[in-house]
């Protein structure tokens, strides 16, 4: 019986160690299995962000082309740049592009291609509150350092004139996993206070300070909604879907914007994309822009072994460009801007 | 099982055939007849893989320990103690400590265990020691009912049923704890939380405002999680305290309570203690529910409002983006995870011998 239970306690911590030394993200791949002859299967992995979009495109584009099949699995930005260096998939995604470093790492070569954009918005949970927030750049900066702690800071009221803010202590909400939200969040932090960037820093985790965390945007909106005076960062599909209210932020050039089509469409024409169709936006100049707004990109090898699946990926690809970019604002992404499309057709003939 | 069984075996079956003798039974003759040598062939081959099976669990767990070593190396030579003693997580700047994980493990581990170890043998009691009996004698004897004799089964019906209830708890998914915990637990216990800390919040343990999520619910949580574990093997321990002592204990004139706290649990705390550190195994690592639940900040406080970190929750949470750098680290904490693991059971194994050999007399 002793015996029985030592060793029931061993393979417990047998089992747990187990789990926790797989390899990340790979126990979550799932093999494609081609159905007939000629089915081309593409696997694909990365960011969580563009996945209820990439989803809608690949099921939308296999009823049309049922001899090509996509499997996509969110496992988070980081996760899909690894696999994808590690040629476990065909395409990877992520909402922080890939660095110098992390492209030098791929024999067959790398294509960015920015596929669609979105906005990252703060919401916030103040009971019989305000329906509409404004926060200036101190404010929000302020808040998330933990150096502005309640609602009725003269920080924030300054900017909403007229609205009762309860005395309330801010609660920030933050993600707890690494990922790409939070990388496109401190970024634009980081380009508007220094405080930030000599501080946290930007990155797919930072080290928040006076912040509890959720898991993934589900786990943000739920601590949100269930915290009294919290304020916390999602996308802006999320928060649209579930109906979280949204804070309008002050951008560059001073004017406080709300998150929609039009602000974001504004923020992604005030940037040029380079070369390499690798730009963030951490601050957009627009006068209309929302401020905090980023592409998120497909990550394809140049080289490809198959010339089917080139084909294939190249094929699906400029089906997102073209009809998928419908989709986008029922989903709460930003459609492309058409220079960008034409940009990225282009990019389209690197791959081989 | 030593080699020379194998022979044993076939001595007693030599005793109990009549090799050579006619049957009158083909039955009986096929069960007594010596066993062929396929069959001891077999026993040896079902007892090396047995012997194999049992081997490679231990080299497993070996094996685990080594490749996380290995991986943890790095960040052990450039870390060392510092990343036990270190407060902060920051991969950014590659500043990687711990100390804030390891004190809210074992804080919301020991409080979930307190508060599971308390209701789990309340439960395990009630389960035990015919509580639904006497109570339903009682009102059988108001009600004249007595002579009915079918309703005298019910009591261990409803017993059973409970048992089984309780024991449900242990199949709820984790994920739809820590769900539950975010939606119900934190909003009920809110109000409470908030005055107690207006109230009493001199206390250090009632020190800071519950926001949200925090150790308290995630001790809640925990210790419902823990509950069929402990109560189970309690109540089994209970079950078996011998029939001969319970007998003296009424004998000598002791009360129902008096025999059931001074006796029997006494009697049963090997087994009760043995519930309580595999709830504490359980407990230890959980992540899921955790990682829902209690806040996932670098905070060390003595507050139960506030919110807390465990070394579960943080592997999973840092796991799936984490870099190199960060991966080392990552393997470093699991390598304390399962060290704590370990102590607690080798220091729960070893309690449990000496308190097993006090008692054989009893047995």
């Amino acid at each position: 019986m002793r015996i029985v239970r030592g060793m029931l306690a061993l393979g417990g911590a047998a089992l747990m160690g187990l789990i926790l030394a797989t390899p990340n993200g790979r126990s979550g791949l799932g093999s494609g299995v081609a159905i007939g002859a000629g089915t081309i299967t593409l696997q694909g992995s990365g960011a969580t962000f563009p996945a209820p979009l990439y989803q809608k495109w690949f099921t939308e584009y296999n009823k049309a082309h049922p001899d090509i099949e996509i499997n996509y699995q969110a496992l988070g930005s980081g996760a899909g740049i690894k696999q994808f260096q590690q040629n476990l998939v065909d395409f990877g995604a992520s909402d922080a592009a890939m660095t110098d470093e992390e492209i030098a790492a791929v024999k067959q070569g790398v294509v960015l291609l920015p596929m669609t954009a979105g906005a990252i918005v703060l919401s916030y949970n103040l009971l019989n509150g305000p329906s509409e927030l404004k926060l200036s750049r101190e404010a929000y900066v302020g808040i998330f350092l933990g150096k502005i702690t309640q609602w009725d800071d003269p920080a924030i009221a300054k900017s909403n004139p007229g609205v009762r803010l309860p005395s309330l202590k801010i609660q920030p909400v933050v993600r707890s996993d690494g990922s790409g939200t939070t990388f496109v969040f401190t970024s634009h932090l980081s380009a508007v206070s220094d405080a930030w960037k000599n501080g946290p820093g930007a990155g797919k985790s930072v080290n928040f300070p006076a912040a509890v965390a959720g898991k993934g945007n589900a786990g943000v909106t739920a601590l949100i909604k269930e915290t009294p005076g919290a304020i916390g960062y999602v996308e802006y599909g999320y928060a649209m879907q579930t109906k979280i209210p949204m804070v309008a932020l002050q951008n560059k050039s001073g004017s406080y914007v709300k998150a929609d089509l039009t602000s974001g469409k504004d923020a992604l024409a005030s940037v040029q994309l380079p070369a390499n169709l690798r730009a963030w936006i951490t601050d957009p100049t627009g006068a209309q822009s929302y401020p905090i707004v980023t592409y998120t990109w497909l990550l394809c090898y140049k080289k490809y072994s198959d010339p089917d699946k080139a084909a294939a990926i190249k094929s699906v690809v400029q089906y997102g460009l073209t009809q998928g970019q419908s989709f986008s604002v029922d989903l709460g992404y930003i459609p492309l801007p058409p220079n960008v499309v034409d940009a990225v057709s282009k990019a389209l003939a690197q791959i081989s | 099982m030593t080699p020379g069984e194998g022979g044993t075996a076939r001595d007693i079956f030599h005793l109990g055939g009549q090799p050579g003798e006619p049957a009158a039974m083909p039955a009986e003759a096929e069960i007594s007849r010596p066993p062929s040598g396929f069959e001891l062939g077999a026993d040896r081959v079902f007892r090396r893989c047995t012997l194999t099976v049992a081997w490679l669990t231990v080299l497993l767990v070996f094996w685990v320990v080594v490749s996380i070593g290995r991986q943890a190396m790095p960040s052990i030579r450039s870390y060392g103690l510092s990343f036990l003693a270190g407060t902060a997580w920051d991969a950014n700047r590659a500043q990687f400590g711990i100390l804030p994980a390891i004190v809210g493990t074992l804080y919301s581990s020991i409080l979930g265990l307190a508060i599971g170890t308390a209701f789990g043998l309340a439960i395990a009691i009630f389960l035990s020691e015919g509580f639904l009996s006497s109570g339903l004698d009682r009102l059988l004897g108001y009600m004249r009912l007595s002579e009915y004799s079918w309703l005298h089964s019910l009591p261990g019906r409803v017993e059973n049923l409970l048992r089984i209830t309780v024991e449900l708890l242990a199949a709820i998914p984790s994920v739809v704890y820590g769900l539950w915990g975010i939606f119900v637990v934190i909003p009920f216990i809110r109000p409470p939380a908030a005055w107690l800390n207006s109230h009493l919040g001199w206390i250090p343990f009632f020190g800071t405002n519950l926001s949200g999520p925090g150790l308290l619910p995630a001790s809640i949580v925990l210790a419902i999680m823990v509950l069929p574990t402990i109560s189970a093997i309690s109540r089994d321990a209970l079950v078996a305290v011998p029939p001969k002592l319970r007998e003296a204990a009424f004998g000598i004139g002791a009360t129902r309570w008096e025999a059931i706290l001074g006796i029997f649990v006494p009697t049963a705390a090997t087994g009760i203690f043995g519930a309580i550190i595999l709830g504490f195994g359980r407990a230890l690592g959980e992540t899921m529910a955790l990682a829902m639940l209690a806040g996932n900040a670098n905070v060390i406080s003595w507050s139960l409002f506030s919110p807390a970190n465990t070394l579960a929750a943080l592997l999973a949470n840092h796991f799936p983006e984490a870099d190199k750098i960060e991966v080392g680290a990552l393997m470093y904490a699991s390598l304390v995870l399962l060290l704590i693991t370990l102590v607690v059971n080798i220091v729960g194994t070893v309690i449990l011998q000496r308190a097993d050999a006090g008692l054989k007399g009893l047995r």
